[in-house]
Order: structure tokens, then C-alpha cells, then sequence
């Protein structure tokens, strides 16, 4: 992991230099990347001008395509054309097969997670991913002609664990730093808050391919506090698409199994059905059927699509309402809606959004581009090129984590809307007498039953000394990280055995896999990557080197006693020999070393900054 | 056990600026949010989420008074009640009985909105006596501030669930 410079914050990392943070909006339907350019928070284009990159990814026989060219394969190849595949990302294959009964794809049977038969090989929701954000990372270093320094990639905020650490894991396979996971809603309130210089309550309402969002947030000096935040990751515009693909093979009188062998036909209509009613009261379309000599020709009015997508809007709605209530706000207080996501074109929902809200929704920005340029301004500001930026966002954890406890109930550890990174611990005791392992299962969800929350992770906390049942004390603590995810460790405290996960989703990767899938993309890369990593160790000693000594100069002498300095000063100076030789593994401990015995330093220079500010020097001054 | 209202700089009692405390908040948020320190060392990473994942625990307790009684009394030693030990408490019992038929009977949006109403002062009037008993520190007083605070708790997990059921009501 490298280690980059040290900056306090308030503080500008001088001489500075410019870095490269995209932002990327990794849709359902289309995605998108963005980056700052001349001051201004841009969507980069391909070589033709197009902005969106359709999430589409064809897999030939010897080619990848990613995005219009992969579309347009469609309908002739719709078993190896893999779209919409963000709505499979952490979930099961039998999650999948149930919720979408006619995806064209060939599934691996015996696999727990999806995996796609591909000509390239088995293919997962991860690996897939990565092949669309490599394509937008690709574009960004083309149009920004620098290499990336990280990116901010936006995840519907109704993501659990699972999804946003599969996001993670492609980003990873993609050759991305992330910078940090960001809410979808989040961002794009950002890219209208910092327009507007707007304060007060905002709603963002997103509904996008195949997630739908509401987040309530306060702001108020560049602080962008989500209050609460709801939705539904599997409730999007797909979902009108299909109920209109039903509709049209009724209209055409299709059996089930022609109904299934037009399915991508059928939903591509349906698509141009939905897209062409946002403007039109009529829509008339002709569609070739498989096997057909001429086309059909079959029209939809508006009040029939209302009437079929009335149920989904309305279930939008009530998680409107409860995201305010959520948030311990009255309608009245909230001064802004702001509308993201393709399928907010769609008129019943504009109208029923109006309606709950009692005003007219913001859409200057473009409701397709809006996600991503929130994201390429928080990249910018995340990269350092913003050091004096007052902008700071405070998310929150959208769903409740929990332990199974006795009797498959699930004891919640931390409740829905808490604000993020946050830890907590809680206590639980054996169950019978001479109790040594303890099963801890992490679930994530609002229901009471076990049976009707999503399961996380199990892992097995063993080596408890035998005791009388109810005396052994084991603390679970639950720590979610700035990017939401969660890490979990447990502790029996009289003996002190520990156990500790990273929290890694049944339907993901692990580490070793990952490691295992960057090594075999990259060709003929072992010595490259060996000058490389000893490149970056280097960098990173130097860096170490520099942060130290003004750390030392600035509170050594106020914070540390002499031996303590001593033997940091005497740290620094192997490092510094270490770092002019080629040995990667003696820098690395070099750095370690000095990590470990500036430690205590660190703390206490944290709480003196921490004191000095309370104390009533502004924040700025530190 | 972390003190919050050192955290927070915050005098050790009951009664505290809750405009304060918003500012201090911010200013914290400022300093230790994890997005102040993407570009740090792993070392400054670990140190700064910790304190961070402090800062906002600790806002969440001190801000809402149940939460800020009961910590106080840990900060001040004294061990908080489980909830058998307020069984015994037969006054109790029979008060949360009785609430909870009401909340039974309560079948219009009148009956509940004037649940809510009472709730809300019961609230008020329990806030007030916990602040008189914990202004002193003395141990006779700390164990009736405890009891105090385990009925706040009971009034404020009613008020959810007053609250539930009116929404089932006008939701439909």
C-alpha cells in the first residue's frame, strides 16, 4: 500500500502538485467518469463525443467491448452482451434467477455466486465491472493525459456490505485507487450544493436503471450532513422496461416461450417505448420478432404505462416519506429537491415527486450526469488539490447491522442512520456451561429474524477458557469504515483471544483471488512490477523522511522525552540508509519501525491539535 | 472508557449548550473526518478513523439526554441499572402497564396524537428531575437519576411505538 504525504488538514501541502482525481458513475444502465478541468467539474467524452458509456460488456471470442459497440450486439448475441450486471453485484445466483426469470445468460449451475459462461471463461459481477471501469479509466487518462491518481466511485446509498465491497474489489482488478466509495444521492447533492451555495434541507430523489435512492441532507457551510437516507437496490427503470416488454408480448400475442426467445427485443422496445412517452402522450414502435420476415407495428399510450408502473412509483413515494421522518425533519423544512437518474424523465414520477414534496424539483443538471460530477469534485478535493476546501460530508450507514443471537433473532448493533466511520461494541455471553467457541454471524438489515436480513459474514471466535454459562464475556466490535464497509473483530476479555475478519461478502471475491486476477492480466510484469514496488518504497521512505522531520521540528521537543526522541531520530537515520539501497523488504521494515515508535507521538500531536481547536482557535489557524 | 465531554471539552454535567456542542461537532468533524486524510499515511489513517468514529459516538450520546445521563453516571463510576432491577420497582411497573394499555385502546389519530402529547411531557418533566439529580454529584442522588433514566427509557421506546402505530393509521 503506498504511503503518500502527510498533510494536516488546514494545512497546504506546498509545493504543490497538481494530481489527477476522476470521479465515476458506475450505472445500472450507463456509466460515466468526470474530472476537474480549468477549475470546473467535467464529464469526459469518448473519441466520438459521447459522454455516457453504456454498462454493457460483449464477450467474444477473442475481444472485450465495453459500452455502445457491446450494445449494439444485443440482440444477435444477447448470451454474451451482459448488461444491467451492477444489479447482480454481491448477490447470489439464486438471488438473480428468481428476481429476473428471463436473463438470457448461461449461468455456472453449482456456483453460489453468478458466474457467466463467457468465450473468455467464467466471468463474475466483479470481473465484469472491472472490464467497464477499466474502459472509463482508459478514457480519463486519455483525455486528461496523466496518469490517475484515484478515483471516487458512486454506490447507490441502499448498498449493503456485500455490494459496496464487490464495487471495491473492481475497481481493484481495474488498476483503480479508490479514493473513497461515495452515495450516489451524496454527490449529486454536492454538484448542486457548490452550484448554488444553497443551505437548508435537500432531498435527492434517484431513481436510476436498477436502484432506487432518497437521501435527506442538511447543508450548512460546506458541511453536507445526511440526516437519513432509504431506497430499494433492486427497484429501478429496468423494472419499467420489463413490465412494458410483458405488455407489448401481450399486445403481440407471444406465448411464454416466444416471449423469452424476444426477451432483449422485446426490452430494448420497451425502452424506446418508455424513453419516447417521456416527451409523448403516444408511442408507436415497430418490432422484428426472432425468426420474422417484416416487423409489427404496436402503440402505447401513456395512461397504460402510468396505470403499469403506477404500484413501483408509489412504493418510491413511501420510502420518501419514511427517509423524512427518518431524518426528523417536516416537509415544509426541506427547500430543495433534486432529481438524478435516467428514469426521473419518466412524467408519473416527476409528478408524484411534486406532489409529495409540494415543489418543483431542481433538474438543471443533467439528471444523467449529475452523480458523476458530484464524484469528480469530491475526487478533486480528495487528491489534495483543494487544501483550503471547507467542503466535508458526513454519510450515513443505510441499513442496521446486527448479530444472530439464541433463537435466530438478530441483535442490532448499529442502527440504520448513524453517521459514518462510527464503532460500537456490545457484550455477549456463552450458553451453556464449558462453552469454548462462540459462532458469530453478522447480518445486515431492519427485520427481526435472521431469515429476513442479509447475511454478511460467520466466523468462529474459538479457544474461550471453559467457564459456567453467562461468565464469559466476549465484546464484538463493529467497526464501518468512510466508505461504509465493515470490519469485525471479537475479544473474549478474561482470556483476551481475539478474532478478527474483514468482513468479506459470501458472493465476493477474496483477497488472494484478486491478487491471484491482477497477476495473471498483467504480461511478461514480474520485473516491472519488482522496479516498480521498489520505486514506490522509495517515494514512500522519502515521504515518511520529510512528514517526520517537520513533525519533529514542529512538537518534538513539547511532546517527547528524550529517549523517546532518541530512538525515533535513531529510526529515521536507518531509514534514510535503508532507503538509498534496492532492498524492498529493508525499507519496508525501516518504515515500519519509524510507524510503530511515532506512534505515541502521533496521538498526542492529534490531541494537541485536537485541544488547540477547542479551545477556541479557529479551525483554520491550526 | 472514553469521557465525551472532555472529547467535546464540555463541562462534566447534565446540563450542557447544545449550540456548543453543534460547533464543537463541526470543528472536530473538520479535523478528524477520514476524507481530511486520504492522502496520509496509514499510520495517520488508523489514528485519525479511530478518533473520528469517537467523535461521532460521542455526539450521538451527548446529544440526546438519556444517553448523556447514562454516560455521565459511568464517567462519574456509578453502574447503571439492568433492566431486573427496575422490575422490582412495582410504581414503575404498574405506570408502564398502564401506558400500555392506553397505547392498545388509542384506535383514532385524536387518541394517539394526544398520546404523543402526553408522552412529550412526561418526557420534559423526567428531563427536568434527572437534571436536578445529577447537578450535584452524590451517590444517593446518582442511584435516583439511574432509576430516572431507565423510566425516560421506557417513555421514550413507548413514544416509537406510538409513534408506528400512527402511521399505520393515517398510512392507510
Amino acid at each position: 500500500m503506498a504511503l503518500l504525504q502527510i498533510a494536516e488538514p488546514g494545512q497546504s501541502a506546498a509545493p504543490h502538485e497538481r494530481k489527477i482525481g476522476i470521479g465515476i458513475d458506475l450505472g445500472t444502465t450507463n456509466s460515466l467518469v468526470s474530472a476537474v478541468q480549468s477549475g470546473q467539474c467535467v464529464t469526459l467524452a469518448d473519441e466520438y463525443e459521447r459522454h455516457l458509456l453504456p454498462s454493457v460488456v460483449h464477450y467474444g471470442e477473442a475481444s472485450i467491448d465495453v459500452g455502445y459497440h457491446a450494445r449494439d450486439n444485443s440482440n444477435t448475441d444477447p448470451a454474451n452482451t451482459i448488461m444491467s450486471v451492477k444489479r447482480f453485484m454481491g448477490r447470489s445466483l439464486a438471488d438473480v434467477t428468481t428476481h429476473w426469470h428471463q436473463l438470457p445468460y448461461q449461468f455456472v449451475a453449482d456456483s453460489v455466486s453468478p458466474r457467466f459462461i463467457t468465450p473468455i471463461g467464467e466471468l463474475n459481477p466483479i470481473q465484469i465491472s472491472s472490464h467497464i471501469l477499466s474502459a472509463l479509466k482508459t478514457r480519463a487518462e486519455a483525455r486528461m493525459g496523466e496518469e490517475i491518481t484515484g478515483a471516487v466511485i458512486t454506490v447507490p446509498a441502499y448498498f449493503d456490505d456485500a455490494q459496496r465491497q464487490g464495487t471495491k474489489d473492481a475497481a481493484q482488478l481495474a488498476g483503480l485507487k479508490v479514493l473513497r466509495l461515495l452515495n450516489e444521492p451524496t454527490a449529486a447533492a454536492i454538484a448542486y450544493g457548490l452550484d448554488s451555495k444553497e443551505e437548508g434541507v435537500i432531498a435527492v430523489y434517484d431513481l436510476g436503471g436498477g436502484t432506487f435512492d432518497v437521501s435527506i441532507l442538511r447543508l450548512n457551510k460546506g458541511v453536507f450532513e445526511v440526516l437519513a437516507t432509504g431506497g430499494n437496490s433492486a427497484l429501478g427503470g429496468d423494472d419499467f422496461d420489463h413490465l412494458l416488454a410483458s405488455h407489448l408480448a401481450h399486445q403481440l400475442g407471444l406465448d411464454a416461450v416466444a416471449e423469452k426467445q424476444n426477451h432483449r427485443r422485446l426490452m430494448n422496445a420497451g425502452k424506446e417505448v418508455k424513453e419516447a412517452l417521456s416527451t409523448a402522450d403516444t408511442s408507436r414502435i415497430s418490432i422484428q420478432l426472432v425468426g420474422a420476415d417484416q416487423s409489427t407495428e404496436v402503440s402505447v399510450h401513456l395512461d397504460q404505462l402510468n396505470q403499469m408502473i403506477n404500484d413501483l412509483v408509489k412504493q418510491t413515494i413511501s420510502t420518501c416519506k419514511r427517509a423524512v421522518k427518518d431524518a426528523r425533519v417536516s416537509l415544509e423544512e426541506v427547500n430543495n429537491v433534486i432529481l438524478v437518474g435516467g428514469s426521473t424523465r419518466v412524467p408519473l414520477v416527476r409528478q408524484q415527486v411534486e406532489m409529495f414534496f409540494k415543489k418543483a424539483p431542481l433538474t438543471s443538471i443533467d439528471p444523467d450526469k449529475v452523480v458523476a460530477i458530484g464524484a469528480g469534485i469530491q475526487a478533486d478535493i480528495l487528491v489534495g488539490n483543494k487544501p483550503d476546501s471547507d467542503m466535508l460530508l458526513l454519510d450515513v450507514l443505510p441499513l442496521s447491522l446486527g448479530i444472530e443471537t439464541m433463537g435466530g433473532l438478530v441483535e442490532k448493533i448499529i442502527p440504520r442512520n448513524t453517521t459514518i466511520p462510527v464503532a460500537k461494541a456490545q457484550e455477549f455471553t456463552t450458553f451453556k456451561d464449558g462453552q469454548t467457541a462462540m459462532l458469530v454471524h453478522v447480518l445486515q438489515g431492519e427485520r427481526e429474524l435472521v431469515d429476513h436480513c442479509r447475511s454478511l459474514a460467520k466466523f468462529t471466535l474459538k479457544g474461550i477458557p471453559a467457564m459456567t454459562a453467562g461468565a464469559a464475556h466476549i465484546r464484538v466490535t463493529f467497526q464501518v469504515d468512510a466508505d461504509g464497509l465493515l470490519n469485525v473483530t471479537a475479544m473474549e476479555k478474561s482470556s483476551g483471544v481475539r478474532a478478527e475478519i474483514q468482513v468479506k461478502p459470501s458472493y465476493g471475491l477474496e483477497e488472494s483471488e484478486i491478487l491471484e486476477m491482477l497477476q495473471s492480466s498483467m504480461q511478461n510484469a514480474k520485473q516491472d512490477m519488482q522496479e516498480r514496488m521498489l520505486k514506490e518504497q522509495q517515494v514512500d521512505a522519502s515521504r515518511v523522511l520529510e512528514a517526520m522531520h517537520g513533525a519533529l521540528a514542529e512538537d518534538g521537543d513539547e511532546l517527547l522525552s528524550d529517549n523517546e526522541r532518541k530512538s525515533i531520530d535513531h529510526a529515521l537515520t536507518s531509514l534514510g540508509l535503508c532507503a538509498a539501497n534496492n532492498d524492498i523488504d529493508a525499507i519496508k521494515q525501516a518504515i515500519d519501525a519509524v510507524d510503530k515508535l511515532s506512534q505515541d507521538f502521533a496521538a498526542r500531536r492529534m490531541d494537541k491539535s485536537i485541544q488547540k481547536a477547542l479551545a477556541g482557535h479557529s479551525v483554520d489557524d491550526i | 472508557m472514553m469521557n465525551y465531554f472532555e472529547l467535546y471539552n464540555l463541562p462534566e454535567q447534565f446540563a450542557i449548550d447544545l449550540i456548543k456542542l453543534k460547533e464543537h461537532y463541526q470543528t472536530l468533524q473538520k479535523l478528524t473526518h477520514p476524507d481530511r486524510f486520504t492522502t496520509a499515511s496509514e499510520q495517520q489513517k488508523r489514528l485519525y478513523l479511530t478518533k473520528n468514529s469517537q467523535v461521532n459516538d460521542a455526539y450521538s450520546v451527548l446529544k440526546s439526554p438519556v444517553t448523556r445521563g447514562e454516560h455521565l453516571l459511568i464517567v462519574r463510576g456509578v453502574e447503571l441499572p439492568s433492566e431486573q432491577d427496575t422490575v422490582g420497582d412495582v410504581e414503575f411497573l404498574m405506570d408502564q402497564m398502564e401506558w400500555r394499555e392506553s397505547l392498545e385502546d388509542a384506535g383514532t389519530e385524536e387518541a394517539l396524537e394526544k398520546l404523543v402529547t402526553d408522552n412529550f411531557d412526561v418526557l420534559v418533566a423526567q428531563e427536568k428531575v434527572i437534571c436536578e439529580l445529577l447537578s450535584p454529584n452524590r451517590d444517593e442522588d446518582n442511584q435516583a437519576a439511574a432509576q430516572e433514566l431507565a423510566k425516560m427509557k421506557f417513555m421514550l421506546k413507548l413514544a416509537n411505538e406510538i409513534e408506528t402505530k400512527l402511521d399505520r393509521i393515517t398510512d392507510s
